[in-house]
């Protein structure tokens, strides 16, 4: 009988392809359904769609989110959530922007947007991993902590006036083959910001670190299944404390990409971003269960949900309510679409 | 034969209970060695002190003639002790060959295409039908214990310990299971099976320990001990008891009321049927797995939607479509899956006791708490449920007392008729042997029982009336002499030879 098996083992290699994992799967109906949006609302909305520039500038304006989304989805494969980053985000840019115009370094208010994150990192990592409080009550009172954080430090906008920085701002990568000739027959290059690149280098090395590096996989088996991730010999408490260090580093990095965007320092900086993320990442294909997910799926998810803000702008709703109600609308589309997918799956391995 | 195992004295206490004393175990190269005991007797205290998951209190352990020390179940792993559990410890949500070479691998980077190669190369040694890129979850459930076991071979595992691995998976895949046990043991890889099945041990082991009550009754090799004996080491009592509960006078049973009947009622799960009980009668549903019994007792507590039917108590029509109706018409119901509908883990032995008469007598009609304290004892007492306390959370009895509690909480409301389903599985002998005395008295003292079990020659032994089904219809029903394991088969299968073949 084992011949038998082993030969219909070997048949099988050769014709047939694994089937996706969950993972893949979420992955690959998200790029689909960002796709074939797009592709329509080129056709019936035209206007800003047919430029490349519209791309661009949705990449600038969620260059941040993008950054927080990353980190965000690797606390949710893991299992956990983290709702602070929004938070931190806001109290990085104020911390940074007053650092700057009271004569700061460049190079050191990197360090010091670097810093909070980091710090945030490590606190929640460990009363979550260590002291195994619930991460969704570490992450609340962290919140609240760094909100509040934000005020104290000014209740009113304050704009970065430092010369460095402005000039960092102004630094833009041009596409001139992407642009688009203006009325006055001068081309226009399409724009991108300096955050963007940040952005997909954050992208690029949590793709890298998900996939092929072992405390990635370590992610992975957490949010799979935790005991057993521990009967492995996966030592999970760490495993928990990085991923949320990981998530506050981000936090800061995406603080420093908001800042160069804006440009100002405001309390309500970052509002409710930690949300977005959350739909972003779930859009992408992340559980919230754990264990399953991707942050190229997380790209797309951003993508998906910035693209149904602007056709709902673009088709002439323009007060905001319109956005929230698509995106709430969204959302439980994606995730009724997913337990759909899941659940015929578990089904059809029954039979 | 050479020992790679030796545990020498083995004490370990838990709060009120001493779990082990003084125990001894050896393991030798290349052999199968099944630890049997009842529940409680401490054959999973003894496995998880070799793992490390418990510290033991005293006593030594050898491994290959040295000593050592488990502190942990990596301690375990690193000294070549491997456990596939009961419920796979693996993650669904990664591929075949990730589970194996997780948490054990060195260096930062996965190297995906190696571990691929190498699982594949395992699982074709092993015969194991997997392949390495597949997604865990999507392999059956027997597969998976494989691919654990899969991972502990390759992790050079000297002791490798199978607890409870067949309880899920079905005669195809048990075999299966086996095959890859026995090419093991020709390897040289020491193996300590852990099970419920007399069947299992006979067929795959080479030696038995037994455990009673956290002591050593003995090793014994398997071709030396017959099943009854070892069942009498196991238990501790003559066997003469099990096989010789109950006579049944027939004419006796004819002249007792009717307490309840039931005529074409269905549920959303089960199709129409009649039936009903004496006051006093021990009747039983049985078929296989599936064939609609436990559906059909649900349906008579009003546990799932019902849908249509005439239900008479005692000759009254009554209309029970919720479980609360069914109680206040005297009826109680141990449900199948003790651990979903029965006990309540984190409460107490007490509070789990006084659930089902609580909600009876209403939310505003608080029992007191001497009187549940009293209830509680009583009734620890009367079904000999061994707990620490009255207030020691169920959960952390075994799954016979956890058992008991349940009956207790059914007992305490003086139901007239009581459906228990399943009531004996999955807990030991021992116990079995006392549910089974306890529903011969309850229906001395005028209760009715309708009693559910896979083990036909249980209900055998308990019931005097037996209804059979197949494919969720009622398709015979034997009294008096018809009452044997021949015609109970005869008529599961159709009185054909052929459904036997299709299965």
């Amino acid at each position: 009988m084992d011949e038998k098996m082993i030969e219909k083992l070997k048949s099988q290699k050769t014709y047939r392809r694994e089937p996706l994992t969950d993972t893949q799967l979420l992955m690959t109906i998200t790029i689909c359904i960002f796709m074939a949006m797009y592709v329509l609302a080129m056709v019936f909305l035209k206007g800003g769609f047919l430029h490349p520039q519209q791309v661009f500038d949705m990449l600038n304006d969620n260059a941040s989110l993008i950054i927080v989304s990353c980190g965000l989805t690797i606390v949710m494969i893991g299992g956990g959530i983290d709702i602070s980053v929004g938070a931190v985000t806001s109290l990085v840019v104020m911390s940074c922007v007053m650092y700057l115009n009271n004569g700061g370094n460049i190079f050191v208010s990197i360090l010091l947007a670097l810093g909070i994150g980091l710090a945030f990192g490590l606190v929640q990592g460990f009363l979550i991993s260590y002291l195994e409080i619930q991460p969704f009550i570490v992450t609340l009172a962290g919140m609240f902590f760094a909100r509040g954080m934000t005020t104290i430090l000014s209740v009113n906008p304050q704009k970065a006036a430092h010369e460095g920085f402005a000039k960092l701002r102004e630094v833009k990568i041009e596409i001139p083959w992407l642009g688009y000739y203006a009325k006055n027959g001068n081309l226009v290059p399409a724009r991108m910001e300096l955050g963007v690149v940040v952005a997909f280098a954050c992208l690029i090395v949590i793709f890298i670190l998900l996939g092929f590096i072992r405390l990635g996989r370590n992610f992975y088996a957490m949010g799979g299944n935790q005991q057993s991730a521990l009967m492995l010999g996966i030592n999970v408490k760490k495993t928990r404390f990085l991923s949320y260090v990981i998530s506050g580093v981000l936090s800061g990095i995406s603080g420093y990409v908001f800042m160069m965007h804006t440009g100002a320092g405001n309390a309500t900086n970052a509002a409710g971003m930690e949300m977005n993320a959350i739909a972003s990442s779930i859009i992408g294909g992340t559980l919230l269960t754990g264990g399953v997910g991707n942050v190229a799926g997380t790209f797309f998810g951003t993508l998906t949900l910035t693209t149904i803000k602007k056709i709902v702008v673009s088709s002439g709703l323009r007060e905001p309510w319109w956005q929230s109600i698509t995106t709430g609308g969204m959302l439980c589309f994606f995730i009724l679409l997913q337990s759909v997918v899941l659940g015929y799956r578990a089904k059809k391995k029954k039979a | 034969m050479q020992n790679i195992l030796q545990m020498k004295g083995i004490v370990k206490r838990f709060p009120g209970v001493l779990a082990l004393n003084g125990v001894d175990f050896t393991l030798r190269k290349g052999e199968i060695h099944a630890l049997m005991g009842e529940n409680g007797a401490g054959k999973s205290t003894l496995i998880k002190v070799l793992t490390g998951v418990y510290q033991m209190d005293g006593g030594e352990i050898y491994l290959a003639g040295n000593k050592i020390s488990i502190g942990s179940p990596q301690d375990a792993q690193n000294n070549g002790i491997s456990t596939v559990y009961q419920e796979i410890t693996l993650c669904p949500n990664l591929t075949v060959a990730e589970n194996m070479f997780i948490g054990r691998e060195s260096g930062s980077w996965v190297q995906q295409k190696e571990y691929e190669k190498r699982a594949d190369e395992i699982l074709q040694k092993l015969g194991i039908p997997a392949r390495s890129g597949q997604q865990l979850g999507n392999c059956s459930l027997a597969v998976q214990q494989m691919v654990a076991i899969a991972r502990a071979v390759d992790m050079e595992c000297k002791v490798l310990i199978l607890d409870e691995p067949t309880s899920s998976l079905d005669d195809k895949e048990v075999q299966m299971l086996f095959d890859l046990m026995r090419s093991l043991r020709s390897e040289g890889v020491g193996i300590i099976f852990v099970t419920h099945f007399l069947e299992q041990v006979y067929e795959v082991s080479d030696r038995i320990t037994v455990l009673r009550n956290g002591e050593l009754v003995g090793e014994y090799l398997t071709a030396e001990l017959p099943q009854v004996e070892l069942v009498a080491k196991m238990i501790g009592k003559e066997l003469d008891e099990l096989s010789s509960l109950h006579e049944v006078d027939e004419t006796k049973e004819e002249k007792k009321e009717i307490f309840y009947e039931a005529k074409d009622l269905s549920s959303s799960e089960a199709m129409p049927f009649d039936f009903n009980i004496r006051k006093g009668e021990v009747n039983g549903f049985t078929g296989l797995l599936g064939s609609g019994r436990s559906e059909s007792v649900r349906a008579i507590f009003g546990a799932d939607k019902v849908n249509g039917g005439t239900v008479k108590i005692n000759g009254q029509q009554v209309k029970i479509t919720k479980p609360i109706e069914a109680m206040k018409a005297g009826i109680g119901y141990l449900a199948e899956d003790r651990k979903r509908d029965g006990i309540i883990a984190e409460l107490s032995v007490r509070e789990n006791i006084i659930l089902a008469l609580q909600v009876m007598n209403g939310f505003f009609k608080p029992i007191s708490r001497s009187e549940s304290e009293a209830f509680a004892d009583e009734y620890i007492k009367v079904l000999n449920i061994k707990t620490a306390s009255r207030e020691t959370p169920v959960g952390s009895l075994s799954g016979g007392n956890q058992q008991k509690v349940i009956l207790a909480r059914w007992l305490l409301t003086h139901p007239d008729y009581l459906i228990l389903d399943e009531p004996t599985r999955g807990i030991d002998v021992g116990t079995k042997l006392e549910i089974q005395k306890l529903v011969l008295k309850l229906a001395e003292e005028g209760v009715s029982v309708t009693f559910i079990s896979s083990e036909v020659e249980e209900m055998l032994r308990t019931c005097s009336r037996l209804i059979v089904m197949r494919d969720r219809h009622v398709v015979g029903e034997l009294t008096g002499k018809d009452l044997n394991q021949e015609q109970v088969m005869k008529t599961i299968a159709g009185g054909e030879a052929a459904d036997e073949q299709e299965k």
